[in-house]
């Protein structure tokens, strides 16, 4: 991966900084330049928004045939979590045993490893999600 | 609009095919489809190909020329088209042909599709699947793609108790119909402990749960309906075609249990045809992993939402149940040579509607529907095949 490729996704990668529309009001994360719900009208008036970080688990899995770079972390678990804000969306669960996990769980954005590109490429960094005990 | 039909079908066996190349594949599948159909290549106007990322599997871009040039046809210089769609590229090239038919602008056309999976590694194959996932907010943090269809599959047992004996149901059934394909990759009978008791792939889905990498090819020849008895005995109409999108990633959906591209395409083809899912005799469905096959016959209307699981389980979809489902052995038996997946499904209504699929006819089969993905969900297409009156 170039490094301007994921550079310019630092802010929301390390930050979980998503978007608001200041129209409607929506909060999103990915961030996004248009609005599914003002379409043209929201053009220019897409703020940049923090997101707290809490969420909770809506859906997880085991990992346990990984893609290359993540050979190493395997097995683990990828779940899709829901933002107190909202907006959901798909990442690592740490510092959790694999039968502990559930549905509904609590969790908490932490800021983690992802992966490397070999041993002198660039390191990537990003959110990864922790139970709130 | 004119009405279509499909009047010939052809296709490579689906596998691990380490002799033949992509170009052995397509042009062996587009060969057969021409004799079938009785129609010499020389009077085809148009090709569409359907390609998910022949780029990675094999190092080759810009293939539909070269499937133009390997059926000998160079000299014809006839335009031709890849269509990508993931997954879904075989069966949206076929709807992309009917399209061009039926409006009047062509009135012979090739659709084919073709994957050929097995020249790169295993590992690699499954990373150029992924790209079919969101690559920026779902495979950068580690998901996979049995990995998304492992999420589906823990919410919908969550919110429906679809339980793992009722998914391993839909690979013993579509195993036991590719016993009966000689096309199939797998021809063997496995049973529901093995599904179980296989390797772990992403909880709750195992090896036996995923469809394999496969190479193949299939290809269609259509001509307008009034047109077809020209060529063959008994051609079939194309009844109806309805595509839909969502979003690309999973977690941007609001019920992750439900493909609304699907919802969306099927209501497009129900209303164009004029049926309800009651009338179909039969249906291939996407079933890369088992719990697809689950929320297919859910949003496809064969049974209601959340009862995927039970009716599979109770015996609906087998070959001799109330709507037989992919009577193939579908993607999970029959093999997943992606581009190839949504053309080897009409190759195999085809079959079905002519009476000629041998030991897996469904008797009396009148009406039939495809059911091709993209992605996790974020492409969909549906075809309405049937005997003409």
């Amino acid at each position: 991966m170039s490094v301007p490729r994921f550079w310019r996704e630092i802010p929301q990668r390390y930050n979980l900084i998503g978007k608001k529309c200041t129209q409607c009001g929506q909060i999103y994360f990915p961030p996004r330049d248009v609005c599914p719900k003002c379409r043209r009208e929201s053009i220019g008036k897409m703020e940049d928004y923090k997101l707290k970080g809490t969420a909770k688990i809506f859906t997880y899995t085991i990992i346990h045939i990984a893609p290359t770079e993540f050979v190493k972390q395997q097995p683990y678990i990828m779940a899709i979590v829901e933002l107190d804000e909202g907006p959901r969306l798909t990442a690592q669960l740490v510092d959790i045993e694999p039968e502990n996990v559930k549905i509904g769980i609590r969790v908490k954005a932490v800021f983690r490893k992802i992966k490397e590109d070999g041993s002198k490429g660039v390191i990537y960094y990003g959110y990864k999600f922790k139970p709130i005990s | 609009m004119r009405e279509v039909a499909v009047i010939g079908v052809g296709m490579t066996k689906f596998g691990e095919v380490w002799n033949k190349s992509l170009r052995d594949l397509f042009t062996e599948a587009g060969m057969k489809a021409l004799i079938n159909a009785n129609v010499s290549g020389s009077k085809i106007n148009a090709m569409y190909v359907g390609s998910m990322s022949a780029g990675r599997f094999v190092g080759q871009e810009h293939i539909a020329p070269l499937v133009v040039d390997y059926a000998g046809l160079a000299e014809t210089h006839i335009p031709a088209t890849r269509i990508e769609s993931a997954c879904a590229s075989g069966g949206i090239a076929f709807r992309e042909a009917c399209m061009t038919v039926a409006s009047g602008m062509y009135d012979l056309v090739v659709a084919g599709g073709v994957e050929k999976m097995t020249d790169i590694s295993g590992g690699e194959a499954t990373e150029t699947l992924a790209t079919a996932a969101d690559q920026e907010w779902e495979g950068f943090f580690g998901m996979t793609f049995p990995g998304l269809y492992a999420l589906i599959a823990t919410r919908h047992m969550h919110k429906y108790g679809t339980t793992p004996d009722q998914l391993a149901e839909v690979a013993v059934k579509n195993h036991a119909n590719g016993c009966l394909n000689p096309n199939a990759h797998f021809r063997r009978k496995i049973t529901a402990e093995q599904v179980l008791e296989a390797t772990r792939v992403a909880d709750p889905l195992g090896l036996l749960d995923c469809s394999p990498i496969s190479d193949g090819a299939a290809a269609a020849v259509i001509c307008p309906l009034k047109d077809a008895h020209k060529f063959v005995e008994k051609p079939i109409r194309v009844l109806a075609s309805g595509q839909g999108t969502d979003t690309l990633a999973l977690h941007e959906r609001a019920d992750i249990c439900t493909m609304e591209a699907t919802r969306y395409a099927a209501k497009a083809a129900f209303a164009q045809a004029g049926i309800k899912p009651k009338d179909v005799d039969l249906a291939e469905v996407h079933d890369c992993f088992t719990i697809a096959e689950i929320t297919a016959i859910e949003d496809l209307g064969f049974v209601e939402k959340g009862k995927g699981g039970k009716a599979t389980e109770d015996g609906m979809t087998r070959l001799d149940g109330e709507i037989p489902i992919n009577t193939s052995g579908g993607l999970k038996a029959k093999g997943h040579p992606v581009g190839a997946t949504g053309i080897g499904q009409v190759v195999e209504l085809v079959e079905q509607l002519r009476g000629e699929a041998g030991k897996r006819q469904v008797s009396g089969a009148k009406r039939a529907l495809a059911h091709n993905i993209g992605g996790s969900g974020a492409s969909c297409v549906v075809h309405i095949l049937e005997v003409p009156e």
